[in-house]
């Protein structure tokens, strides 16, 4: 039986990884290498946050929960969106926890496009968003942001890539592979272009709490006007380093957030019960464990910003997030020859520019969600390879 | 003042870390870091550089005693002058005044139990201001100066998350 022809459009419309050979050369030398191509915390979470989680089970909290989530959840989402972004959501109505920030931009985009239905996408970003709005039967309008423009969106970039057909646009700052922020003024830019065209914003705020001085994260949906417009996803596994617990939430309208629940509620039924309490402990008294995570990245970063620099390969300064994103083409290698080569040859693992999107190219991402120890002697190791491949 | 402060607590986790690794961590000038840190160990503010050891993994393994002290203080010295003919000794590793139940705690390292209960009922209690002593063991340590001796350092993420 022929079980390719059993595959769906859809399912075969997702594009395969541009980086499958390297992943697989990656895991293959799992443990052998130094990985900075890591998207997560490498701090564990706080021990607060994970009592409550055992606290959770000790007591035998086990059910469902809402759909949507405890409402002692969502009324801490919105006191804390409240107090850190003076947003106002309803609790009931406003907000679903979500399994993770992935869920939450898959029922989003789900909710609201139809067949045909265009997507604007800033690239290099997130690989989630493209395939999410391919699975809806969307069309992902890409758009290349530049390391000259600190990989910020820019209003005439926008104004020329909107169609008609153009439905939603998937904003990820601060921004997953580059480290961009976009400022308030940056933002009023771009809802200047649609504050009179009927243009929803899907806004990813994962890493919202990493931010460095001299930036701040601003949230779209501060903006005037925007809240209505705006799906605001948010989540604790950055912030909180709570990946593995797989929990976010979503907050928008309450037409869009209803049928955002339909979605949910029959793919889901209800994020996870324990992770749901260890997140209320997180927001309710953990957010002083955030800064000093915060501090430690930013002294990391620092220094994997200036050794790119010094060894000769540019690294526009990011102000968010925990990656670098440094041009790699003055050794003439491909994103992805370098960082195969690199792992070859100095056991460092670094992620291709491409794996998030085309414009990618000539860029590696550098997290420095590692050990200082890991991070310094990776240095030395990247000097030593850019070093023997610079042409002469 | 900011600044001051980060490089001290910079230093108290990772001795190791040069001035010019301090200067990129803090964005500051290397000249200044210099500066801070000189004047730092000038002022006895930075008292020495050590590593964090657990003896308990190496044949050595000497034992370590906290000893509650109580005393009597001397007019016009307090407890100061007690205290420093204890710790004087260079066995004591470190000696606290204490609030509570007694007055000093004296932390003693020795090669053996014997020797410490021997400095202990020689050297501490004949003392003529001191009026009891009570000494305890450490069996095991589980973390110190905020390091856990049992962590396992091993990365166990996934090779590669995008």
């Amino acid at each position: 039986m022929n079980l390719e022809s059993f595959l769906s459009e859809r399912a075969k419309a997702i594009p395969p990884s541009a980086i499958r050979r390297f992943f697989d050369m990656a895991n293959e030398l799992k443990g052998q290498v130094i990985s900075l191509s890591i998207g997560e915390p490498d701090f564990v979470t706080p021990w607060g946050i994970r009592e409550a989680g055992i606290f959770s089970l000790e007591q035998g909290n086990t059910h469902y929960s809402p759909n949507q989530g405890f409402i002692e959840l969502r009324e801490a989402i919105t006191v804390y969106l409240k107090k850190r972004f003076k947003l106002s959501y309803q609790p009931k109505s406003e907000v679903i926890v979500t399994v993770g920030g992935s869920e939450a931009i898959d029922i989003a985009v789900r909710a609201v496009l139809n067949p045909g239905d265009e997507v604007i996408i800033p690239e290099p970003c997130f690989v989630a968003y493209k395939s999410c709005v391919l699975m809806s039967g969307g069309v992902p309008v890409t758009i290349a942001t530049r390391a000259e423009d600190n990989f910020v969106l820019l209003p005439e970039q926008l104004k020329a890539a909107i169609t008609p057909k153009t439905k939603l646009i998937m904003l990820g700052y601060p921004n997953n592979p580059t480290g961009a922020v976009m400022s308030r003024e940056q933002l009023q830019a771009v809802v200047d272009v649609i504050k009179d065209l009927p243009i929803l914003v899907m806004s990813d705020e994962l890493y919202g709490e990493l931010t460095y001085e001299p930036a701040d994260h601003c949230s779209i949906a501060e903006l005037d006007g925007m809240i209505d417009r705006t799906i605001l996803i948010g989540g604790f596994s950055k912030a909180f380093a709570m990946t593995g617990w797989r929990i976010g939430y979503v907050c928008g309208p309450d037409t869009l957030l209803a049928a955002m629940n339909k979605i949910h509620q029959y793919i889901i039924m209800s994020s996870p019960t324990t992770a749901q309490e260890a997140a209320i402990e997180a927001l309710r008294h953990s957010h002083d464990h955030v800064e000093p995570m915060r501090q430690e990245y930013n002294r990391r970063r620092r220094f994997v910003v200036h050794a790119c620099n010094e060894m000769g390969l540019a690294c526009f300064e990011p102000l968010g997030a925990f990656y670098a994103f440094p041009n790699i083409s003055i050794t003439g290698l491909s994103s992805n020859e370098f960082c195969e080569r690199f792992l070859q040859e100095e056991k460092v693992a670094i992620v291709p520019g491409t794996a998030f999107g085309e414009c990618g190219e000539g860029f590696v991402r550098i997290s420095y969600a590692s050990s200082m120890d890991n991070i310094r002697e990776a240095m030395v190791r990247l000097k030593r390879f850019v070093e023997r491949n610079r042409p002469k | 003042m900011k600044n001051i402060e980060e490089i001290l607590s910079l230093l108290e986790k990772n001795a190791k870390l040069t001035a010019a690794e301090i200067a990129v961590m803090t964005d500051s000038p290397i000249a200044e870091v210099e500066k801070i840190i000189a004047d730092l160990e000038a002022q006895h503010i930075i008292l020495g550089y050590g590593a964090l050891v657990n003896w308990e993994k190496t044949t050595a393994s000497p034992v370590t005693a906290l000893i509650e002290v109580r005393v009597t203080p001397q007019r016009g010295q307090g407890f100061d002058n007690i205290a420093q003919r204890i710790y004087r000794h260079s066995q004591v590793q470190s000696c606290y005044l204490m609030s509570g139940g007694f007055d000093l705690m004296v932390i003693i390292e020795d090669k053996s139990l014997k020797e410490v209960a021997m400095f202990v009922s020689e050297k501490i209690a004949p003392l003529e201001s001191v009026i009891s002593t009570q000494t305890h063991f450490i069996l095991k340590k589980y973390k110190m100066n905020g390091t856990e001796f049992a962590s396992k350092d091993e990365d166990n993420r996934e090779a590669i998350v995008l």
